[in-house]
C-alpha cells in the first residue's frame, strides 16, 4: 500500500463549500485538497451529506457559498459546456447504481463509449465486456438491471463509472451491499485503477476495513456541528485525532483513549 | 405473551414530600390490549415536580406500548429540566429507553408542512406557479434547441429508442384510436340523424360527420387518447429514471437528458399523430356511413359519394396539421411533468396524472385556437 504523495498542485480544491436545501443548511465551510492518486475517502455518519457533497462535486446541485475547483479551472464558473467537456474525464457510480433501466449491462457501459469514442460497435462490445470482467459480472452483458442482485447492480454501475477510464473517479459506498469478499476483491479494483491507470479516486464509505486498507486521505463530515471536523489519513486519524467522534467512528464506537 | 387472561394495565402517580413524582405501572401494558391515557400524567409532571421515578413492581407484561410512554414522560420531563430516576423500571426497558435516547431528535429534521391556513396556502401555490412557470419556459427553450440539434443532425439519442417509441406511439396504439373513432362517427351520425331526418335532409348526415371528423373530432379524439396512452407512459418513464439518479447519471456524463431523452418522445408523437389522425377520419366516416346506411336507408354510393363532395383538401391537411400540433403538446406535457417529477413513488403517480390533465387542457386550448384562426381565415 504506498501512500500518495501530496506534493504538486491539489487535482480538485473545494473552498469554502455550504451545501444547502433552501434554508437548510446542511454543512458549511468546506475545504479541502485532494491531489493526483489519492484514494479521497469522505467519511460520516448516515445523513451528514456526503451523496450530496458528491452531487456538489459533480455539478448536478449549486453551492450555496464557496467553490470547486478541477486543477485550477474553476468549475463553480464554467460554462456548460466547459463543465461538460470537465464531467467526460469523471466517472460516477451513484448510491443507488443508477444504471439505465431500459438498456442491458453491455448497453449501458457501451452508451457513453459510443458517444465520446469513434469506436466501432464490436470494440465497443468488446470493451464492455472487459469492464464487467473486471467488476466480476463476465457472462451478464445481456442482462437487463431489473435482472440482477442490488450488490451486482452497484459494480455494474462501477463497470459503467470506468467506461471511459476516467480521470477522476466518485463512488458513493461501492461495498454497501456486497459481501466480505466481493467488498476486498472491490478495494483490489479500486486500488489498481488508481496504480495501473493513474485514476485519482473520491469514495464515500462507512467500510472501515475498506477505509484503512486503501483509504490515502479523508475528511469527516458532522452532522451535529454541520462542518468538517477532521481531515488526514485514515488511520492516523484513527489513531491520533483530537476529537473524540472521530475516534469513536473510526474504532466502531468503541471509546478509546 | 405469558397468560391469555391478561391483567388491564393500570396507571397511577403519587407524588411525594420532596416532590418526586412516583409513577406505577401495573398490569399487563401491551399494543395489543388497552393502554391507559396518559395525558393527564405529562400535565401534572410540568407542575412543579422536583423528581421522576417509576414503580414497576406490579408490572406483569409489557412491550413497546411501555416503552413509548415511558419515553414520551421522560422527554417532557428533560425539556421541563426533571431529573429521571429510571432504575424502578425492569431492566430490558431501561436499556431500551437508553437505545431510543441515545441519538438526540435532529432539531430541524421535522417538517413543519403541517400547521399552514388558506392564506399560507395561496401564498405557496402562487410561488410554486411561480417556480413552475419558470420551469416550464427554461424546458421549452431547451426543447426548441433540442429540436434544432436534431434537424442539424447534430442530437444525441439512440436510435433505437427512437424506433421503439415510434411503434408505442404508431401501430399499438392504432386498435384503441381507431375504436374510440369508429365510436365517435356514430354518435355524431345518431345525432345529426335525428335533426335533419324531420327536415328530410337525412344525406346530410354524410357532411356533417365528413366534415367533423376530419376538420375537427379525428385529431381532436385521436389527441385525448394519446395524452391518456402516451403523455402519461413518458411521465411516468422519466419520473422512475428520475427516482434512479438515472437522469443524473446521464448529466453527469455530459449528455443531454433533454436530446437523449425528451427528442425521441418528442419526434415520436410528431410523426406518429398525424398518421394516426387519419385513420381515425377514415373509420369515423365509416362508423357514420354505419348508421347511414342501416338506420336512414342511404345507399353506400350516396353516402360516399356525398362525403367526398363535402370535405375539402384544406379540411383535411388542416385536421392532420392540428393532430401533429397536439402532438408537441402531448409529448412536452409528458415530459416535462415527468422531469419535475419529485424522487418518490407518490410522485412519479402525480407527474403521470398531471402529465395527463396537462396534455388535454393544452388541447383543448389549441383546439379552441385553431377553430378562431381557421374561421378568421375562412378555411
Ligand atoms: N433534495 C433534498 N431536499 C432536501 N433535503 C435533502 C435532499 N436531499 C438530501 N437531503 C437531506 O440531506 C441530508 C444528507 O443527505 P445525503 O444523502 O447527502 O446523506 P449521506 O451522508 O449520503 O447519508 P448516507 O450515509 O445514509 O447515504 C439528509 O438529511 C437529507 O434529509
Ligand atoms: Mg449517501
Amino acid at each position: 500500500m504506498t501512500s500518495a504523495s501530496n506534493n504538486g498542485a491539489p487535482i480538485i480544491s473545494v473552498e469554502n463549500l455550504t451545501m444547502s436545501f433552501g434554508d437548510f443548511v446542511l454543512q458549511r465551510d468546506l475545504t479541502f485538497e485532494v491531489h493526483a492518486g489519492d484514494i479521497f475517502v469522505v467519511m460520516g455518519g448516515s445523513g451528514c451529506g456526503k451523496s450530496t457533497l458528491m452531487r456538489h462535486l459533480v455539478g448536478l446541485l449549486e453551492p450555496a457559498a464557496g467553490r470547486i475547483l478541477y486543477g485550477d479551472r474553476d468549475f463553480t464558473a464554467a460554462s456548460t459546456k466547459d463543465r461538460d467537456a470537465m464531467l467526460r474525464r469523471f466517472g460516477v457510480l451513484y448510491q443507488g447504481g443508477a444504471l439505465w433501466s431500459s438498456m442491458t449491462l453491455a448497453e449501458n457501459i457501451g452508451l457513453p463509449l459510443g458517444e465520446f469514442t469513434d469506436l466501432s460497435p464490436e470494440t465497443i462490445r468488446e470493451v464492455a465486456a472487459v469492464k464487467l470482467a473486471l467488476v466480476g459480472l463476465s457472462g451478464f452483458e445481456d442482462y437487463y438491471p431489473s435482472d440482477i442482485s442490488g450488490g451486482m447492480r452497484k459494480r455494474a454501475g462501477l463497470a459503467r463509472a470506468m467506461a471511459l477510464d476516467p480521470y477522476i473517479l466518485f463512488i458513493d459506498e461501492p461495498s454497501a451491499g456486497l459481501d466480505p469478499i466481493s467488498s476486498r476483491l472491490l478495494d483490489e479494483l479500486i486500488v489498481e485503477l488508481r496504480d495501473s491507470l493513474n485514476t485519482t479516486i473520491v469514495m464515500v464509505t462507512h467500510e472501515l476495513p475498506s477505509i484503512f486498507a486503501i483509504g490515502t486521505n479523508s475528511i469527516f463530515l458532522d452532522a451535529e456541528s454541520r462542518t468538517m471536523i477532521a481531515s488526514g489519513p485514515p488511520t492516523e486519524l484513527r489513531d491520533h485525532s483530537d476529537n473524540p467522534t472521530v475516534r469513536r467512528f473510526l474504532n466502531r464506537g468503541a471509546a478509546h483513549g | 405473551m405469558t397468560s391469555s387472561l391478561a391483567t388491564p394495565a393500570d396507571l397511577t402517580a403519587t407524588r411525594r414530600d420532596d416532590g418526586t413524582m412516583v409513577v406505577t405501572l401495573g398490569g399487563d401494558w401491551l399494543l395489543s390490549g388497552v393502554l391507559p391515557s396518559t395525558d393527564a400524567l405529562i400535565d401534572q409532571l410540568r407542575s412543579g415536580v422536583s423528581r421522576l421515578a417509576f414503580d414497576t413492581t406490579a408490572l406483569a407484561d409489557w412491550d413497546t406500548g411501555a416503552l413509548s410512554f415511558v419515553l414520551r414522560l421522560s422527554g417532557t420531563a428533560r425539556t421541563a429540566s426533571v431529573p429521571v430516576d429510571a432504575s424502578g423500571l425492569p431492566a430490558g426497558l431501561q436499556r431500551l429507553l437508553v437505545l431510543a435516547e441515545a441519538v438526540p431528535e435532529k432539531a430541524d429534521a421535522k417538517s413543519d408542512e403541517e400547521d399552514y391556513g388558506v392564506v399560507d396556502w395561496i401564498g405557496l401555490t402562487t410561488l410554486s406557479a411561480k417556480a413552475s412557470a419558470g420551469e416550464t419556459l427554461e424546458f421549452l427553450g431547451q426543447s426548441v434547441i433540442a429540436v434544432w440539434r436534431f434537424i442539424r443532425g447534430k442530437a444525441r439519442y439512440r436510435r433505437s429508442d427512437l424506433t421503439l417509441l415510434l411503434q408505442q406511439a404508431g401501430i399499438e396504439a392504432l386498435g384503441i384510436v381507431v375504436l374510440v373513432a369508429f365510436l365517435l362517427g356514430l354518435i355524431l351520425a345518431f345525432v345529426s340523424a335525428i335533426q335533419l331526418q324531420q327536415f328530410g335532409a337525412a344525406i346530410y348526415v354524410a357532411d356533417l360527420v365528413g366534415i367533423a371528423m376530419v376538420r375537427d373530432m379525428g385529431a381532436l379524439i385521436t389527441a385525448i387518447v394519446m395524452a391518456g396512452r402516451s403523455g402519461a407512459a413518458y411521465a411516468a418513464q422519466l419520473g422512475t429514471m428520475k427516482v434512479n439518479e438515472e437522469i443524473d447519471a446521464l448529466a453527469t456524463m455530459g449528455i443531454d437528458p433533454i436530446e437523449f431523452l425528451v427528442l425521441p418522445r418528442f419526434v415520436a408523437l410528431v410523426l406518429m399523430m398525424p398518421l394516426l389522425t387519419l385513420f381515425a377520419d377514415a373509420v369515423g366516416i365509416l362508423g357514420g356511413m354505419l348508421v347511414g346506411i342501416g338506420m336512414l336507408d342511404l345507399s353506400f354510393t350516396a353516402y360516399a359519394q356525398q362525403s367526398i363532395g363535402a370535405i375539402s383538401v384544406t379540411h383535411l391537411l388542416g385536421g392532420l396539421f392540428k393532430g401533429a400540433v397536439y402532438g408537441i403538446l402531448i409529448a412536452l406535457a409528458g415530459c416535462l411533468r415527468g422531469m419535475q417529477s419529485g424522487r418518490s413513488a407518490g410522485a412519479v403517480g402525480s407527474a403521470a396524472t398531471s402529465a395527463v390533465v396537462t396534455g388535454v387542457v393544452w388541447i383543448i386550448a389549441a383546439a379552441g385556437m385553431f377553430s378562431f384562426v381557421f374561421y378568421l381565415l375562412g378555411w
